[in-house]
């Protein structure tokens, strides 16, 4: 490709005939090169935003397209319509109940759940339910397999019919650096550790619950992010639901993104404080309501706050969309506010050495209040930390829900989590780390410019290597799934309520361990059932970020 | 004409005035002097916007200094310290660097070390790694879930059986998922603070009765009933039973079954067991097991389930084995039984401590017969006693509670734990350690 006249932005094929080229068809669109580059560098020089972030940031979430958005009311509306008419035939018996009813002698009881929460989970979910909780028998690696289920009563139960599908490829584990293996230092490591010490603890950290090996992986979590000390819990979501509270409490100001996980928002709410959500990732936003919160004080009394926490995560799972850290601690340093991270997502995932979202925007760790983090993603195990400073660790060993009450980790899955560790941070003596996450990198780049090539909407960051690829109507959830089964690809896709209404979703969950061969089979397939499903909606009409329009946000307030 | 299709038009306006009924003239009349006071009224914000100007707004963002993020912690706070176990901490423990015989755990049957269950979990290693890198939903759920879910069920003569990774996680996501906002839970006062929590979370009415005391809770049901007008303690009030059964699991009944096995209660008519599998089974999480209309609905609204990764497969296979090795051999529950009961009764007497619990219970707690006047001081007596007993060898602990969190906080205590593998004589030596350092410390 000689450079065209253009410069280097654009890219001019010369023709075999010697014609320069403007522009290609694909897909039925036409896309001149000119454009196409004019918007990739749009986007580059719009969020470069006053030299706080070293990289750009390249995020995007193309609009829906208004035929796709009401072709999937249309389509929810059918099926609402018929779930009503089939709810009416099971009253009247003309139709078989296979769910399970209330014992007889219970009939007249207060009933146990809400009849309409269960509307959407009788007559929707129920028809695609063979697209989760697939079980699997092997290590969920780049390949895994999957028992093979039948259901002869449409998906009211399941029998197994005995296969196994093997060799699926695993688009849906959280496998990010490829720890998850039963071969290898990691296992032998936890082997060794499981003959020596067993396998449970049978007591609390506080009483009799402390091993050795759990002091020696909090001072290496410390190490790892560069804070001052660390300590680890035995359940991600719990590290959220019961350090939060033990954090802040009535009269303090909590301000979380709109997107944030539940645990996150289990925790804000068992804490007692006022919780203000603010727009994903919208930084405007967050400032204004920092501004708000400290300039008029408390609801009705005006007394100022104690204090104000924010609450963002590092990735965003069902977006793929990365924090705006630089902006968010520079929000927080002007505010005086505390941050807490929540790096379930991107810890080990991101950043050149694998530190984090910190380490992804070449930012202090001193500067992030609070660092939490899960150990389920990319390291192999289970369990949760939270790191910072020694006062704020001295602080949750005394008064942790979790400490206090909860079993503490078991030792084969805390040496899984020192050596995965070590690899990582390069002290087991190889570059196997070094090279895992440079993997991840290159596989994210590389499967999401395949597929935005391709034509589907993607959403999230280029960076994350949580691909969200948008389905929108009821139907495509399950056929994609089933589709991609079919060609031995296991991919997880995502509906209601987990998502909004309309953006039902695909998310791929990209991994070091997946090998270029693997993507490009799961590509070559994604392909094809795009076509088949005609799931290839974009038209390529990125909308910058910053000129989308700042309304006013009147947030709401939740008080317990 | 067009002035006499008005007049006419007109004409029949009025006349269905007059034929209209009074009480519509009546109210068209008030809506019209409604709308009349409305357009006239002063609008006024809904929002009271104070006029700062914007310098006033800087200084006072200037001004705010928040608290610190943590109060400081002194350093001789009782629970900042922990103590290192060094090694597995199975009945001889090695705490601090001392040896001890293991009187904390709660290693009821004694399957922390069992060479078979180590087994299993080897195997399984092997077989799948250590996590599971998913929610149950995503590509989390492993053949050896499934299984131990059937053997969980199977166990209690249930119908289902849902786990969870986390034992604190079991009851507090169970609880929110079934009662919200305007349902009504009956609570003993001594409910672990993991129910505590969820209750919380679910933000139904709580009413707490005294613990153990059914007169009380009849009471409370009685007052309920009135309140609501309902006609006819669960089938009387229609009240629906969920039990908590952490500590009594594999312990109390014949099987190991539970307290509805030692009652000889029919399983059916409890809604909801929930136990974790940390205690006597001696692996990592939690279950609940009922019948399936009531279990099934936890897969999707329990929140510990859905939002959270699985259990590691080697703690299944482990629990799995555990739950193997309990229905081999129920002759240990006996075992059990007996040597509760005999250290319950070599620990009476001791002056200054009181024994409390039942004598069947594995785990008990001795208090303090008088307290001092302040819980700071009781903690600190009761520290004592449980080094000294450290230093001969006998590994105690204090039962340990957030006190500004708890609702019904208890007062400090020691609490012992039997477990199977202690033998006759350990207990014998450690029921004479507790007197003698007691006697050392309170006297």
């Amino acid at each position: 490709m000689r450079p065209g006249p253009g410069g280097c932005c654009c890219r001019r094929t010369v023709r075999a005939n010697g014609c320069v080229a403007n522009g290609e068809v694909r897909n039925g669109y036409v896309r001149t090169s000119a454009a196409a580059a004019a918007a990739a560098s749009q986007i580059h020089h719009v969020t470069q935003n006053g030299g706080l972030y070293k990289r750009p940031f390249n995020e995007a979430f193309e609009e829906t397209p208004m035929l796709v958005a009401v072709l999937t009311y249309v389509g929810y509306g059918v099926l609402t319509l018929f779930g009503y008419l089939r709810d009416f035939l099971r009253h009247w018996r003309i139709e078989k109940c296979h769910h399970a009813t209330e014992r007889e002698e219970q009939k007249d009881f207060v009933s146990l759940y809400q009849d309409f929460e269960n509307f959407y989970t009788r007559n929707l979910y129920m028809r695609i339910r063979d697209n989760w909780n697939r079980p699997i028998c092997s290590v969920p690696g780049a390949r895994v397999d999957i028992m093979e289920r039948q259901s002869y009563d449409y998906n009211w139960s399941f029998k197994y019919t005995g296969n196994i599908i093997k060799g699926v490829i695993n688009m849906g584990s959280y496998n990010y650096l490829g720890f998850a293996r039963n071969t290898g230092s990691c296992q032998e490591a936890a082997a060794k550790i499981l003959e020596e010490y067993g396998v449970g603890v049978c007591s609390t950290r506080q009483e009799i619950g402390n091993l050795d090996k759990h002091e020696e992986l909090e001072e290496l979590v410390a190490r790892f992010l560069g804070v001052e000390a660390a300590m680890a819990y035995g359940m991600g979501f719990a590290t959220n639901s019961m350090n939060i509270p033990a954090l802040v409490g009535k009269g303090c100001l909590i301000l979380s993104d709109e997107l944030n996980h539940a645990s996150l928002v289990l925790g804000a709410r068992l804490s007692g404080a006022t919780i203000r959500i603010f727009k994903h990732n919208n930084m405007q936003s967050l400032e204004k309501l920092l501004k708000d919160a400290i300039v008029y004080g408390q609801p009705r009394t005006r007394r100022p706050w104690k204090k104000i926490l924010i609450l963002v995560e590092g990735i965003y799972s069902m977006e793929g969309s990365i924090v705006r850290l630089p902006e968010v601690i520079a929000l927080k340093k002007k505010y005086k506010a505390y941050l807490y991270l929540d790096e379930a997502h991107s810890i080990g995932a991101l950043g050149p050495t694998g530190r984090g979202v910190v380490d992804y925007f070449g930012l202090d760790p001193e500067d992030v209040d609070v660092m939490m983090g899960t150990f389920t993603k990319s390291f192999g195990a289970s369990g949760g930390y939270i790191g910072g400073k020694k006062e704020l660790i001295d602080y949750l060993r005394t008064h942790s829900h979790s400490a206090v009450y909860a079993t503490s980790l078991s030792p084969p899955v805390v040496e899984q989590i020192i050596t995965s560790m070590k690899c990582i941070m390069g002290q087991d003596g190889t570059s196997l780390g070094k090279e895992c996450v440079q993997q991840l990198a290159e596989n994210t780049r590389y499967f999401r410019r395949r597929l935005k090539e391709m034509g589907f909407i993607i959403y999230g960051n280029e960076d994350s290597p949580v691909v969200p690829l948008m389905l929108y109507m009821p139907a495509k959830i399950g056929a994609f799934g089933r589709e991609m089964l079919k060609r031995n690809i296991g991919v997880v896709v995502v509906g209601f309520p987990a998502t909004p209404i309309i953006e039902s979703r695909a998310r791929f969950c990209l991994s070091a361990a997946h090998t270029k061969e693997i993507l490009d089979t799961a590509l070559k397939e994604i392909d094809e059932v795009g076509d088949l499903l005609q799931l290839k909606y974009s038209r390529h009409r990125l909308v910058p970020l910053l000129d989308r329009p700042f309304d006013e946000t009147t947030y709401e307030e939740t008080e317990d | 004409m067009a002035t006499a299709t008005e007049q006419w038009v007109l004409v029949e306006m009025v006349q269905a005035l007059y034929e209209a009924p009074a009480y519509h003239l009546i109210l068209e009349g008030i809506l019209i002097l409604w709308i009349i006071r409305l357009l006239f009224s002063k609008t006024y914000k809904l929002q009271e916007r104070s006029d700062l100007t914007v310098k006033e707004k800087e200084e006072l963002i200037e001004e705010w200094q928040p608290e610190p993020l943590v109060p400081p912690v002194p350093k001789d706070h009782p629970a900042l310290n922990y103590n290192i176990v060094s090694g597995p901490p199975s009945h001889k423990i090695v705490v601090n660097g001392k040896e001890c015989i293991n009187f904390a755990s709660f290693n009821f049957l004694g399957l922390l070390d069992n060479p078979r269950v180590k087994a299993a979990a080897l195997a399984s290693l092997k077989k799948y790694g250590v996590g599971t890198c998913g929610p149950r939903g995503f590509y989390g759920t492993f053949d050896v879930h499934l299984d131990l879910e059937d053997r969980l069920a199977k166990f209690m003569k249930t119908e289902e059986a849902i786990i969870y990774s986390y034992g604190f996680a079991t009851i507090a996501s169970a609880i929110p998922a079934y009662s919200k906002r305007g349902d009504i839970v009956f609570v003993d006062r001594a409910a672990c603070f993991a129910i505590q929590k969820g209750l919380q979370a679910s933000r139904s009415d709580i009413k707490l009765f005294k613990h153990n005391d059914m007169a009380d809770l009849e009471r409370l049901l009685k007052e309920q009933e009135i309140e609501d007008q309902k006609v006819k303690l669960k089938y009387k009030y229609k009240a629906r039973i969920f039990l908590e059964e952490s500590l009594s699991f594999g312990v109390l009944g014949e099987h190991g079954g539970g307290v509805t096995e030692h009652y000889g209660i029919n399983i059916d008519d409890i809604d909801l067991i929930s136990a974790n599998m940390e205690n006597a089974l001696a692996s990592i999480g939690g279950f609940c097991c009922g019948r399936s209309f009531v279990i099934d609905h936890q897969r999707l609204s329990g929140q510990g389930y859905c939002f959270s990764a699985s259990l590691p497969p080697l703690l299944a296979a482990a629990a799995i084995e555990a739950l193997n090795i309990m229905e081999e051999n129920p002759g240990i529950f006996a075992v059990l039984k007996e040597k509760c009961r005999q250290i319950h009764k070599a620990l009476q007497g001791i002056s200054g401590l009181k024994v409390v619990g039942e004598s069947l219970s594995p785990a008990f707690h001795l208090q303090l017969e008088e307290s001092t006047g302040s819980r700071e001081q009781d903690v600190r007596l009761l520290q004592e006693i449980v080094d000294q007993c450290m230093n001969r060898s006998i590994a105690l602990t204090q039962a340990r509670y957030l006190e500004k969190e708890e609702k019904c906080l208890p007062p400090p205590s020691i609490r012992v734990v039997v477990t199977v593998e202690q033998t006759a004589e350990e207990l014998e030596r450690a029921a004479s350690t507790i007197k003698e350092v007691a006697q050392a410390v309170l006297l």
